[in-house]
């Protein structure tokens, strides 16, 4: 029939060429970026072409990374969170408090972890259930949270139990514990967004949410889980970062929040939510370490080191953006 | 042709390339002052596209344009207002936060950036627009929440507050019912007569032949024909449309009428519809007319769970319901085409493959993960049943044409095999030659027992497609008229407020 010998002329219309569907996005420039760092960051001192030198560096913020992986995933369904940092701090304060009460190790990191889920859904029934603003909602329980642990611990440091301490030091193959979960962490999470079905429908959510209602998908469902995973990774997160340290104050990493969001954007994820991806992350978490190492290792003022940030944020969403409208139009 | 008329519009040579591909081809097309030019052609001819260039919304890749003689250079949809030309979006583009009023107005110049807002007159000037089109619509309240066809007519409204010498009108009417054709055929008639000109794109014929002086016809990108509408028939219009004869459409198929598949009685939600009694049964097409704003959209939206009805009874199968939510709905063996494509269908940015997926994750993915070949080969069969036409099922689906965009959105539906099937202006800016084939397809589905609801504008659909047709307005059921007795006349009757028969 002519039909579908017409059909099949229009099909073969050609598609926007492969490689410029693979290479022009995000993620690319964040690896550019990478690279870029890597090299400028090796003129400046030889120690960077030392591969555990940069290792060691990267378990300083392993777990604020890790917890940005699952951030990403938030972001992407069309939520934010800033209270995570503020989560870590506080779950750490109650498990250390805990088992300095006496309670033994292992119960106490499970109380730290359900504090850590209590958040994520404090966080969630505000944001989904009474459909407050995330953005609003996690400010408030950022304060909230960080003042409850100010509370808990007081000015002083907690000690955590000598058994506890130090995760960064436990190597796999070479490679510090820490550093391996987060590889595991963001495998695992690729995974998922990549290849599942829930993944899928977090892009759609973030996308359209009226759209996937429409198409069934369980938004509410999807959204109030994703808070509830970052609740106890973030919870899981703090108490690495208490093992790292020896003992836990109410200002741990402070202000992390900022440095989760710049990661997540950094990778070319989108804040209106619908696009970015695992690796963008990934990818951006160590750009991160190698741009402020690079910078401590010049000798650069903290001050320069802070601006050199800011602007590197900017640029990241400027390029984002632009990346995205082309695409698009 | 009508030599002494001078010309409004001169495009020359116009082209325009989305990533390499050529979606349009050297179209040279003249516009005379106070003409309505027609645009005619299948779902991603080009038509939107060429539109989208005269309204500065694309530049295009090559070729000029010339206004009243001169070279103009329509850079952005600010310049083209300047210049006098104000676009009629196929997708109704609004400012959702914002009321009624101010949607009309936007953009009109007013006096410095510190004056202050003359709310009176803007008030009053978009009750005078939505007056003249006929709608009664609060102009206080938000954008947000209106049905399709109020928000085209607000943006009717905003074309004709710009006062522009060229108005293009893409597919203006697809939501709308005859009455409010009429009146908007009314108000161009008049604009015409002020001089102006209007290019009207449509896959109704019958309205282009209504109202238009010329037609010109587009395929494959490229312009075809310019023609006089008087000198040239239906059938001619069509072949050269899609290069081939159509072949004879709108037959009704014999399906065998089963055991009740759907009962609702006396489903109520308050403000919206009351007290609306139906039952539908396998293989039977029951159709729903009446005017915009009559209710329909409401019922689909209450039986489907995304609004869920106060009160009343549905029952599936025989067995009673309760259907809260979407999901509720499909697993009851539900599907639902709302009318709001971009809204409610499409995720805009997602590739057209994951937008025909959306709704069967456990086919696509039986173990949870996804397989790309089930999913590709799924995708691959749909878009060549409905003949979609694309560049790869990886574009974004915004970068598909709006038929085509609606075809995608059909065939998500049609791939979760549902028992019942709600269609809300199913075929809305869909092209002659597939609509017929959606016909058959229909026909096909009635057939195989699948029980259908149709909301449908159009009434040659309704009446060529339906066993049964329920007319709605104000929010009730007003008659019932099987297919045997239904006429466009008594249709319209019923769907008259406060007219016609009594319930
Ligand atoms: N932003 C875009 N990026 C890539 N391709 C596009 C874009 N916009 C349109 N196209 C392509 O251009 C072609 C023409 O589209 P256009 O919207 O002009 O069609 P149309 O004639 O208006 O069709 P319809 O009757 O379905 O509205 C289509 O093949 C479409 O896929
Ligand atoms: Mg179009």
């Amino acid at each position: 029939m002519t039909d579908s010998a017409q059909s099949a002329i229009r099909e073969l219309a050609p598609a926007r060429p492969t490689w410029h569907v693979v290479l022009v996005r995000p993620e690319t420039m964040t690896f550019l970026l990478l690279i870029f760092g890597l090299v400028g960051a090796s003129f400046l001192s030889p120690f960077f072409l030392d591969a555990s030198y940069i290792l060691r560096s990267f378990t300083l913020t392993a777990e604020m990374s890790i917890v940005a992986l699952v951030l990403t995933m938030v972001v992407i369904s069309g939520e934010i969170d800033l209270s995570p940092a503020a989560n870590m701090a506080l779950s750490a304060c109650i498990f250390a408090w805990a088992q300095e009460a006496g309670t033994p190790l292992p119960l106490a990191v499970i109380v730290g972890l359900l504090a850590g889920l209590a958040m994520g859904a404090l966080n969630a029934f505000m944001s989904i259930r009474m459909q407050l603003p995330s953005i609003i909602v996690t400010i408030g329980t950022l304060i909230f949270y960080r003042g409850l642990a100010q509370v808990i611990a007081g000015d002083r440091s907690i000690r955590v139990p000598d058994s506890f301490i130090g995760i960064n030091t436990i190597m796999i193959a070479g490679i510090p514990l820490p550093v391996v979960i987060f590889v595991g962490v963001a495998v695992l999470l690729g995974l998922v967004l990549g290849t599942t079905v829930v993944g899928r429908q977090i892009y759609q959510i973030g996308t359209n949410q009226a759209a996937a209602l429409h198409a069934g998908i369980n938004a509410k469902r999807i959204k109030v889980g994703l808070f509830l995973v970052l609740g106890v990774v973030s919870a899981a997160a703090g108490m690495m970062a208490a093992s790292r340290l020896g003992s836990v104050r109410y200002d741990l990493v402070l202000g992390g929040e900022l440095q989760m969001v710049l990661m997540a954007m950094l990778g070319g994820t989108y804040i209106f939510g619908g696009r970015g991806t695992i690796l963008g992350t990934f990818l951006a978490a160590w750009l991160l370490v190698i741009v402020s190492t690079g910078m401590t290792v010049a000798n650069l003022l903290p001050a320069i080191q802070l601006t050199v940030l800011g602007i590197l944020l900017i640029v990241a969403i400027i390029a984002t953006n632009f990346i995205y409208a082309r695409t698009q139009r | 042709m009508t030599p002494e008329r001078p010309m409004l519009i001169e495009a020359r040579g116009i082209s325009k390339q989305f990533g390499g591909v050529e979606v349009l081809s050297d179209v040279d097309l003249d516009l005379h002052v106070g003409e309505i030019h027609a645009l005619l052609g299948e779902n991603g001819a080009g038509k939107s596209t060429f539109a989208k260039i005269l309204a500065g919304v694309h530049s295009p890749t090559r070729g000029t344009l010339k206004l009243n003689g001169q070279t103009v250079d329509v850079s952005s949809p600010i310049a083209a207002q300047k210049l006098g030309i104000a676009l009629i979006h196929q997708e109704p583009v609004s400012f959702p936060d914002l009321s009624v009023a101010e949607n009309i107005v936007m953009g009109r110049q007013g006096g410095g950036l510190l004056s202050r807002v003359p709310w009176a007159t803007i008030i009053a000037d978009a009750e005078r627009y939505l007056d003249m089109l006929g709608v009664s619509l609060d102009v206080n309240r938000p954008m947000r929440g209106l049905s399709i066809a109020n928000q085209q007519m607000v943006e009717i409204a905003r074309s004709l507050a710009s006062d522009s010498k060229l108005i293009i009108m893409d597919e203006p009417t697809a939501p709308l019912t005859p009455r409010e054709v009429d009146t908007l055929f009314a108000i161009a008639r008049r604009l015409r007569e002020e001089g102006r000109t209007i290019i009207f794109i449509s896959h109704r014929l019958e309205e282009v032949r209504m109202l238009c002086d010329r037609v010109t016809i587009f395929r494959d990108g490229a312009h075809i024909s310019t023609q006089s509408i008087d000198s040239i028939s239906d059938d001619e219009i069509i072949r050269l449309m899609i290069g081939r004869t159509l072949k004879k459409f709108m037959r009704k198929h014999v399906a065998e009428i089963g055991e009740t598949a759907l009962e609702v009685s006396n489903l109520t939600l308050p403000g919206l519809f009351e007290d609306v009694s139906f039952s539908l049964r396998r293989g039977e097409i029951i159709g729903l007319g009446g005017l915009v704003g009559a209710g329909r959209t409401d019922v689909a939206r209450a039986l489907f769970g995304v609004q869920p009805a106060a009160s009343g009874r549905i029952s599936i199968g025989g067995s009673d319901a309760t259907i809260e939510k979407p999901t509720d709905a499909i697993n009851l063996g539900l599907a639902f085409v709302p009318e709001d494509r971009a809204g409610h269908g499409i995720f805009a940015t997602l590739p057209v493959e994951h937008n025909l997926t959306a709704a069967i994750p456990g086919k696509v993915a039986p173990r949870g993960f996804i397989s790309r070949k089930v999913e590709r080969s799924i995708s691959q069969k749909a878009v060549s049943d409905l003949s979609v036409r694309l560049a790869s099922l990886r574009q974004p689906i915004v970068e598909l044409s709006g038929g085509n965009q609606q075809k995608v959105i059909l065939a998500r539906w049609l791939l979760t095999e549902p028992d019942i099937l709600i269609l809300d202006e199913p075929t809305r800016g869909i092209d002659i030659g597939v609509k017929a084939e959606f016909y058959d397809m229909i026909g096909d589905l009635a057939e195989a027992g699948r029980a259908i609801l149709l909301i449908s504008s159009e009434l040659p659909e309704l009446l060529s497609l339906c066993d049964r047709i329920l007319v709605m307005s104000e929010g009730r059921v007003t008659a019932e008229l099987p297919r045997g007795e239904a006429t466009q006349e008594n249709i319209m009757q019923a769907a008259v407020p406060r007219s016609g028969v009594a319930a």
